[in-house]
């Protein structure tokens, strides 16, 4: 096993009287694709927070590189190396694709051209490089979604959180963003991502931690995590896998 | 590699050389009061326009400048030049301290805009009872004209004075459009949440826009104190100022290195119209911006600088 580049350890987030994410663990291997699923309001996107310093959590911690960074803001943990894109895109509205992403570049460039031409690059890879000039309130779903994509890349990150980018798409969409995905990490880049899209995440990551009213339910490979009665159960409903079961032998 | 300071150059270069063209004292004032309002909305411009943090109060920092300036010379016998600096480096201090106070607390949009009123209304309460800004009765500086005492005889001096007062702003202005900072000042405005995903310390970001915003702002106001000689907490403190920085940058183009400028003259303009047409009927001259900036919000809301772009011809349709 690689080793580890980050860690969400005993995360517990509160909120009021609801326990959005109740002591989940997610180790994020270096170098790998990690995918995280699970129903809708599981949790997936608050701890993707609290990994990002958006959120804070009300017992747990977070370890990027071994160090603990649960009380560090978002900017600095961007400087350290750790990018999100948001599920309900952000992008900024009134200016260019490649001011946008330029925002994120300068990060790592202070000097404007260095940063202007670092962002063109990445604009490349994601495929938003005929659209560089355009306000991005203008792209549609999947450029506004490439978009976000491309911000969080500029910045260089080691660890890159992707909260359902092929969410809105249509398949022909997904198809043509996969590759760029597996591209990112095959650059070096540790990918955690979100995903509803089951297709993607199968095709994807190398392992997948289910996420079921707050709480890791079930953790594996692709093929192992499917095949999980438990993971089955939160989709479907209780009862369901025994139902499945009882239909393949029928 | 400076290319993008050469436009503001060529312009503030015409223009200083309006005073050997021009012999009139009425065409001079006109342009003085202007280039002043420019400069007090250049700063306004910088926090508000670029950096989307809206204050009602930037009479706070044009008011600390002008009093600075005046008090430091007249109670403290400071040399003038050396009150104006201060009063620009008190004004860029005051508004740190006011952005640690107000952007520390998450304030934003309307809630920054009404604290900022605030702090200007408690300034000028407090210059109005306080001896040492000469209270109700006000301040006067004595009357010495000479280059050390920073008061000009000839209407020209003034004039170049307080535009190269102005082309500073705006060369700052524009060597920050084209950095970093600017580029985080702009991604703070147009959403602070993916700005911090990015990396940017918003917080820092805001403090130092509102630190050279407080500075840009006192120096107009330390030049008001040096051109008319005369202070008390209505003129340095009040509304009128807040108004007009705001309605310069908004009117002009919010969020561009020329619209302070633009908009300064063409309000400025106005109301020497209206004081023509109307006389010196009272409120005539808010009647009158406050019907230009529904006009302008209505019809042109990146003011004069993006009527100018809509009806250029687009080159190079990229993309
Ligand atoms: N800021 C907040 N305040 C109060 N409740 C919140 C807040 N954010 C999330 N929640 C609640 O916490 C739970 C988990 O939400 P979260 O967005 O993390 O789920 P999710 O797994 O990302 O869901 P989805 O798949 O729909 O995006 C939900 O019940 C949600 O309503
Ligand atoms: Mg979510």
């Amino acid at each position: 096993m690689a080793e580890l580049l980050a860690e969400a350890e005993g995360i517990t987030v509160r909120f009021g009287g609801l326990v959005a994410v109740n002591d989940a663990s997610v180790p994020v291997p270096e170098g790998c694709i990690v995918g995280l699923i699970g129903p809708n309001g599981a949790g997936k996107t608050t701890l993707f927070a609290t990994i990002a310093g958006f959120q804070k959590p009300n017992a747990g911690s977070i370890r990027f590189r071994g160090a603990d960074i649960t009380r560090l803001p978002p900017h600095r943990r961007a400087a350290l190396g750790i990018a999100r894109t948001f599920q309900i895109v952000q992008p900024f509205a009134g200016l260019t694709v490649r001011e946008n992403i330029a925002v994120g570049a300068h990060l790592r460039h202070a000097g404007r051209a260095d940063a202007l031409a670092a962002a063109e690059a990445v604009a490349d890879r994601v495929g938003l490089a005929p659209l560089l000039n355009l306000p991005a309130a203008s792209l549609t779903v999947a450029g506004r979604k490439r978009l976000e994509l491309a911000r969080a890349l500029a910045t260089e990150p080691q660890l890159l959180l992707l909260d359902e980018v092929l969410a809105g798409l249509n398949p022909s969409e997904i198809r043509d963003m996969i590759p760029v995905i597996r591209a990112i990490r095959d650059g070096g880049v540790t990918v955690l991502m979100i995903e509803h899209v089951m297709q993607a995440v199968m095709a994807l990551a190398e392992e997948i931690h289910v996420l079921a009213g707050g709480r890791i339910i079930a953790r594996g490979g692709p093929e192992q995590v499917a095949r999980d009665p438990a993971v089955v159960e939160a989709y479907l409903g209780h009862g369901a896998a025994a139902r499945l079961q009882g239909g393949a032998h029928a | 590699m400076r290319d993008h300071l050469a436009p503001v150059l060529i312009v503030l270069a015409l223009l200083a050389g309006v005073p050997l063209v021009v012999d009139s004292n009425v065409v001079l004032n006109f342009l003085k009061v202007a280039l002043m309002l420019a400069l007090a909305g250049t700063g306004w411009n910088l926090l508000g326009g670029y950096g989307g943090q809206f204050s009602f109060g930037h009479a706070v920092f044009f008011g600390t400048g002008a009093y600075a300036v005046a008090v430091l010379q007249v109670r403290f016998g400071i040399n003038a030049w050396a009150a104006f600096g201060a009063g620009i480096v008190l004004g860029a201090v005051l508004g740190l301290a006011i952005g640690w106070l107000t952007f520390r607390a998450g304030l934003r949009g309307s809630y920054f805009a009404l604290v900022t009123l605030a702090f200007a209304e408690v300034a000028r309460i407090i210059a109005s009872v306080w001896p040492l800004t000469g209270a109700g009765a006000g301040i006067l500086i004595p009357l010495r004209e000479g280059f050390l005492t920073l008061q000009f005889g000839s209407r020209a001096e003034g004039y170049w004075f307080v535009l190269a007062l102005l082309g500073i702003a705006m060369l700052i202005v524009r060597a920050i459009e084209v950095r970093r900072f600017g580029a985080q000042l702009v991604a703070v405005r147009e959403n602070e949440d993916a700005a911090r995903a990015l990396g940017v310390d918003v917080l820092r970001v805001k403090l130092l826009a509102i630190a050279l915003s407080g500075g840009i702002t006192a120096s107009a106001g330390a030049f008001y104190a040096q051109t008319f000689l005369y202070l008390d907490a209505g003129l340095a403190y009040g509304p009128w100022i807040s108004v007009e920085a705001l309605l310069t940058a908004i009117v002009g183009g919010i969020g561009t290195v020329w619209g302070p400028l633009l908009g300064a003259l063409v309000l400025q303009a106005l109301s020497e119209l209206g004081k023509h047409l109307g006389g010196d009927a009272p409120g005539l001259g808010l009647v009158l911006f406050g019907a230009v900036l529904i006009l302008v919000v209505r019809f042109a809301p990146n003011g004069i600088v993006g009527l100018a772009r809509s009806l250029r011809p687009r080159r190079l349709a990229r993309g």
